[in-house]
């Protein structure tokens, strides 16, 4: 198992690099300079400040000069806010994202393993319809929607709830409801096929055979294979969920990271693109890993190789 | 009074394409620690019929139309569940015919073996590791506790099957259902593990229902033999009796096909036509549009399984009018 690990981290390394030379060369091709947009500044300025950060020297040795700084964990200054760097930058909205991030993925869990074991366990029933109708609405709202629909009945209508803001602990429902519908939604049906899937297997005929309870066919023998589709999907979901969402936290008003990135790409903050690109892409490169490795504890016979 | 006694079990599948009436009027009986052998052509209702017994039939589209299954005062067919999860797997077990599905992969060998006993007999884990390894053991896997704690895939397919005997008589069971358990196997291991299905049978007493569509597996191993053909019993008879003497059309045909009965070369009989389709409505002999003995009185009259000589029953009514 270590060296299944181990394999698999040295494996990320190439896929960081040529993410890291893609978006460095991406950013540049895409017309306007960082400076482009500020007013009142004079040509001498300007040159000054592409001096500062190392935007007149050739293509080449800008490239090799942020590879140099990457490798100590230094992602450079923001372009645009010459007070911060761009590690500031995401340690500041990282944990907010994070912490949206979690709530979004236990409301996603808990809601979508619920309605899609459940309608598995009754196939073709009010039990299964009901519920996937519902998912299907789920994927099929957009959150830019669903937010502000959430926050006229919740909020404006009922005022049960604050309207945004990300202090108090009734403040942060909205959003992680928000965030976490569509995922909810797939997972529910995801769970429902892999579900019904495994319970169509010889082996549940086998189960049932041996005299043992419903519940423990469907727990004992049933689970574990058939929330693979599941765990399969949580790599991507939870790099997605806790690297944070520009549409929810603009939303509701929350400083997470994910605003900071479109910020980032309209003012052409070239390392603070970069550096979230990089942190984003990180973050699904070890939720994969670690999918792989969820994975193989529940699957045995993915554990060679 | 038999161990188990089936009347008119009826088993319909009800589908869009119709009602498929897989299991249609089976009656039979099985004796304290006997064999005895279900023989037919793939699709006959073998497999529905022993799953009716244990309420494995998928529901739906599956439905148990009619019948009775008396089984130690109870009525199998029933039953309340809680009733018919204390027999199954405990006093009736079942062994299924491809060993390499029928294992939970995502379960150790050894987990899926002591479950039996977890469940009914409140065995703590360390007595059930330990029966399950007497109990592997006895089934003839070498180093059976050590292999405790692999997983199915690290089974070959003769071994799985063992496995699959071993967690069906770990509880000590009245009767042993067995859907043909060697079909899956290569030739060689088939003969193995039939010998001990044989020798376990003797050590514990008890009863088999040993499942097949291969009358020379009959031969070598069952006491009574039970012929099916779409859904029903068409001749049951002892089986030295069956082999000396076949009177139903079918089961002479069913015969004449098996591969054994050839010498090298020879060409394979076969049986002219096809099943018929369940789903739809018969009327006569269901083996009559295939019967070279078949007369008007075969297409039109209903069929029943009468005794036509002592321990001997048979469907064809020309056998029962003695004219065959
Ligand atoms: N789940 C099901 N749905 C519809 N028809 C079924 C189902 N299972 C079995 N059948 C039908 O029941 C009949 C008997 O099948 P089976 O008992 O498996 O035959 P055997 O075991 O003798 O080969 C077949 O015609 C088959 O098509
Ligand atoms: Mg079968």
């Amino acid at each position: 198992m270590a060296k299944f690990i181990i394999g698999r981290v040295l494996e990320t390394i190439p896929v960081l690099l040529i993410i890291v030379t893609m978006t460095f060369f991406l950013v540049r091709l895409a017309p306007g300079g960082p400076f482009d947009a500020e007013r009142n500044v004079t040509e001498e300025t300007r040159r000054q400040l592409n001096e500062q950060y190392n935007l007149n020297a050739p293509l080449w040795r800008q490239y090799t000069d942020y590879l140099g700084h990457l490798i100590h964990g230094d992602l450079g200054p923001s372009f645009k806010n010459s007070s911060r760097t761009v590690n500031e930058v995401i340690g500041a909205g990282f944990p907010v994202s994070l912490e949206l991030g979690l709530y979004a993925l236990c409301v996603a869990l808990t809601i979508g393993l619920a309605a899609g074991i459940s309608a598995a366990l009754r196939p073709n029933t009010v039990r299964d319809y009901a519920p996937m109708t519902f998912a299907m609405a789920g994927i099929c709202i957009p959150n830019f929607v669903l937010g502000p629909l959430l926050v006229l009945v919740f909020a404006l209508w009922l005022e049960w709830l604050p309207v945004s803001g990300w202090d108090r602990p009734s403040e942060k429902i909205l959003p992680a409801i928000t965030l976490g519908a569509t995922y909810a939604a797939y997972i529910a049906r995801l769970s429902r096929g892999g579900m019904l899937e495994i319970l169509s297997q010889d082996f549940i005929r086998t189960a049932r055979a041996k005299g043992l309870s419903e519940a423990r066919v469907v727990l004992r023998h049933a689970l574990r294979g058939g929330l693979q589709p599941v765990v399969s999907f949580l790599g991507p979901a939870a790099a997605g969920l806790l690297s944070g969402s520009f549409v929810v936290e603009t939303i509701f008003q929350i400083p997470g990271l994910g605003r900071y990135f479109v910020q980032g790409a309209f003012n052409r903050d070239y390392t603070l693109i970069m550096g979230t690109v990089l942190f984003y892409a990180t973050l699904i490169l070890i939720f994969n890993m670690a999918v792989d490795v969820a994975q193989a504890c529940l699957d045995p016979r993915q554990r060679r190789a | 009074m038999a161990l188990l006694e089936v009347d008119d079990l009826r088993t319909y599948f009800h589908t869009r394409e119709g009602v498929v009436r897989a299991v249609e009027g089976v009656s039979f009986s099985v004796e304290k620690g006997e064999t005895l052998g279900i023989v037919g052509e793939s699709g006959s209702g073998k497999s529905v019929a022993n799953y009716s017994l244990l309420g494995l039939v998928p529901c739906p589209p599956g439905r148990i139309e009619s019948g009775t299954a008396r089984f130690g005062g109870i009525d199998l067919l029933r039953c309340s569940a809680e009733e018919r999860r204390a027999v199954r797997g405990r006093r009736i077990s079942m062994v299924f015919q491809d060993p390499m599905t029928a294992l939970n992969p995502y379960m150790t060998i050894g987990e899926q073996v002591m479950e039996p006993l977890l469940v009914h007999e409140g065995s703590t884990r360390g007595q059930a590791r330990e029966r399950a390894a007497a109990t592997m053991d006895s089934v003839g896997i070498p180093d059976a506790s050590k292999r405790l704690s692999d997983y199915p895939h690290q089974y070959s397919g003769g071994m799985r099957q063992r496995v699959m005997i071993a967690m069906a008589l770990i509880t000590k069971p009245e009767i042993l259902i067995a859907d043909e358990p060697t079909t899956a196997l290569d030739v060689t291991v088939q003969a193995q593990i039939l010998a001990l299905i044989k020798k376990r049978q003797q050590d514990l007493g008890m009863a088999v229902i040993l499942v097949t569509h291969d009358f020379g597996i009959v031969a070598g191993v069952c006491d009574r033999v039970l012929v099916m053909y779409a859904g029903r019993i068409v001749e049951s008879a002892a089986t030295r009796e069956l082999f000396r003497n076949p009177r139903h059309p079918y089961t002479k045909a069913l015969m004449a096909s098996m591969p054994s009965a050839h010498a090298k070369g020879e060409e394979l009989y076969t049986i002219p036509g096809m099943p018929p389709d369940l789903a739809r409505p018969m009327t006569g002999c269901p083996f009559a549009p295939r019967c070279e003995h078949a007369v008007d009185m075969c297409r039109r009259g209903a069929t029943a399984l009468v005794e036509i000589a002592p321990g001997r029953a048979s469907a064809c009514l020309r056998v029962q009018a003695g004219e065959l």
